[in-house]
């Protein structure tokens, strides 16, 4: 399969470089040969039919394969030009205290929404109140959820609604200053409003970090990133700007996807 | 033509069956049985516990039941204090749990959260088997075994003594807890520890400030089945804790259970109706308000602490 990467060159900065990468479940090859840069400082969108491999590409910016025996990756991943994120000696949690990641459905700790934000820095060895308490507030005001919450820190997280605690995931996931924010389909367990403010929060982030999200909707894509993945079967067919992507998608599969004859 | 055979088969469908009906009675009132022969052994156990321990009460007033320091119910000048009891059956409980509250814990985090598929599916089955030990088996190892290997390092250590009972009780115990602790940090649901691992936390971290917490309902109810199994156990502190009723808060003294009480009693021929007889359903019933507090405690526990994830 020829892929045709030849869109207009990207100009901003890559903050990760992805080399080479093949990724295998066992004896199953589930990612191969992806080579890809993710722009600084922008949300670049993973888009594609299920079972593409988007979410095993997203996962493996932080090591999360790690967590089941059996899985393997070959090639690399390059933060900042001088890390390789899958590199032998590389500890996969120094990887995730830099690049952290929101979940399809929210999953907040069984803990107070304080707590909650608090994680992050707490399994950091941080205990300095003042400080934490500085950086929740400033995580709870990104995530636009300080207003619904600063009178009630205490309580359960469990008493929030799914949009609120989806945004006090991301609350987490940022308050310990990571450089990648990893998001998996972030809203397809919320309602529409709720989707509405999570994509709207997200293109605000993207002065304070680098977004790379898997999404299954196309319109989500189109409306929230500025750069676009499309994979198709664990190979990245076409990436470029999404507003390339979309309107001129250089390869047939890409155009049979985005105009709804695939996926 | 269509219609017709349509209306005639569907009165045919609409009509009750007799067999149908009378089968699905039947089976209806068999499984009402089962379930209510449970209940119903419940009640009649507390019946009789309740009215043999008022004909008890008559004669010895409940004050004296609850606060007495002597219980020596078979003498010539009977006293019924039910403390002595009480604090045989607390300390040995204590003890034992002492054991296996953090034995049963810790093995329940290593299985959970730590050992490969293959370690656990030995280990859990092999540290279940503890639980089908007989009982009066872990009660002459305690008496015959444990004492004697404590002499060494306390050789004034009586050969009946609290301690080496409620240390065996709680080896006995531990599968109670490590198990149904097991099965609650199971079943948290997988995205809560990817939570965690994706916050950089390392597998402690996850397995004590978010697994452990969010299952904390099931090991508190594990602590508290643990606990009713030590106040209930009988076998082995007959044989190995002593049979006399001893005040005391010392676990190296000998002292009889309530249970250790009522096996004595209820081997001995006392005559049907005597104040000694009753002695054993006053005791009785001491020890199941204890359990059932301790039962209602622990459902109060769950519901406070019930999983939502």
């Amino acid at each position: 399969m020829v892929i045709n990467n030849s869109h207009e060159q990207i100009t901003s900065i890559p903050k990760a470089e992805v080399a080479d990468l093949d990724f295998y479940y066992g004896s199953f090859h589930a990612l191969k040969g992806i080579n890809m840069t993710l722009p600084e400082h922008s949300v670049t969108a993973l888009i594609g039919p299920s079972g593409c491999g988007k979410t095993t590409f997203l996962r493996c910016f932080n090591r999360m394969h790690d967590l089941y025996p059996g899985n393997r990756y070959e090639g690399s991943i390059w933060l900042d030009k001088d890390t390789n994120i899958l590199g032998r000696k590389v500890d996969p949690i120094e990887v995730r205290m830099r690049i952290s990641m929101v979940f399809q459905r929210p999953n907040p700790f069984p803990k107070s929404i304080y707590e909650n934000v608090a994680y992050g820095l707490r399994v950091r060895g941080e205990n300095n109140r003042r400080l934490m308490d500085e950086k929740i507030e400033d995580a709870l005001r990104v995530s636009a959820l300080w207003d619904e919450v600063k009178d009630r820190l205490n309580e359960s997280a469990y008493n929030l609604s799914g949009g609120q605690q989806q945004r006090l995931c991301i609350a987490r996931a940022l308050v310990a200053d990571p450089e990648i924010v990893l998001f998996d389909e972030p809203t397809s367990a919320l309602d529409p409003i709720a989707t509405a403010s999570i994509e709207e929060l997200m293109s605000t982030l993207k002065d304070r970090v680098t977004i790379l999200i898997v999404t299954h909707s196309m319109q989500q894509a189109a409306r929230i990133s500025d750069h676009t993945a499309f994979m198709y079967l664990g190979e990245l067919i076409e990436f470029g700007r999404t507003k390339d992507v979309f309107n001129k998608p250089l390869n047939q599969q890409t155009e049979d996807y985005i105009s709804g004859r695939i996926g | 033509m269509a219609q017709t055979t349509l209306k005639s088969r569907s009165r045919q469908i609409y009509k009750p069956k007799l067999a149908r009906q009378v089968k699905e009675k039947v089976i209806e009132f068999i499984l009402f049985l089962a379930a209510f022969s449970s209940v119903a052994t419940t009640v009649a156990i507390l019946y009789i516990l309740i009215k043999e321990s008022f004909l008890f009460f008559q004669e010895v007033p409940i004050v004296d039941f609850l606060t007495g320091t002597k219980w020596t119910p078979l003498f010539v000048n009977p006293q019924y204090g039910i403390l002595p009891l009480l604090s045989g059956t607390l300390m040995s409980a204590g003890v034992a749990l002492a054991v296996a509250i953090p034995m049963g814990t810790i093995a329940a985090i290593y299985l959970s959260e730590f050992a490969t598929k293959r370690v656990r599916e030995i280990a859990k089955p092999a540290l279940e088997l503890l639980a089908a030990i007989p009982t009066v088996v872990y009660g002459y190892f305690a008496l015959l075994y444990v004492t004697p290997f404590l002499q060494n390092f306390f050789p004034k250590l009586p050969g009946f003594n609290i301690l080496a009972a409620g240390l065996v009780m709680g080896l006995m115990i531990i599968p109670f807890i490590s198990s149904i602790s097991e099965d609650a940090m199971s079943a948290v649901p997988v995205g809560l520890r990817e939570g965690s691992y994706a916050m950089g936390a390392t597998k402690l971290q996850t397995a004590l400030k978010v697994v452990f917490s969010a299952a904390i309902s099931g090991i508190s109810s594990s602590y508290i089945l643990g606990t009713s199994r030590a106040v209930g156990e009988t076998m082995i502190v007959a044989i190995a804790a002593g049979l006399r009723p001893n005040l005391t808060w010392n676990p190296f003294d000998q002292a009889a259970t309530i249970t250790a009480f009522i096996v004595q009693v209820s081997l001995g021929d006392l005559p049907h109706g005597t104040i000694a007889y009753q002695t054993i359903f006053a005791a009785g019933l001491t020890l199941v308000l204890m359990t059932l507090l301790l039962n209602i405690i622990g459902h109060f526990l769950a519901k406070t602490y019930r999983e939502i994830y």
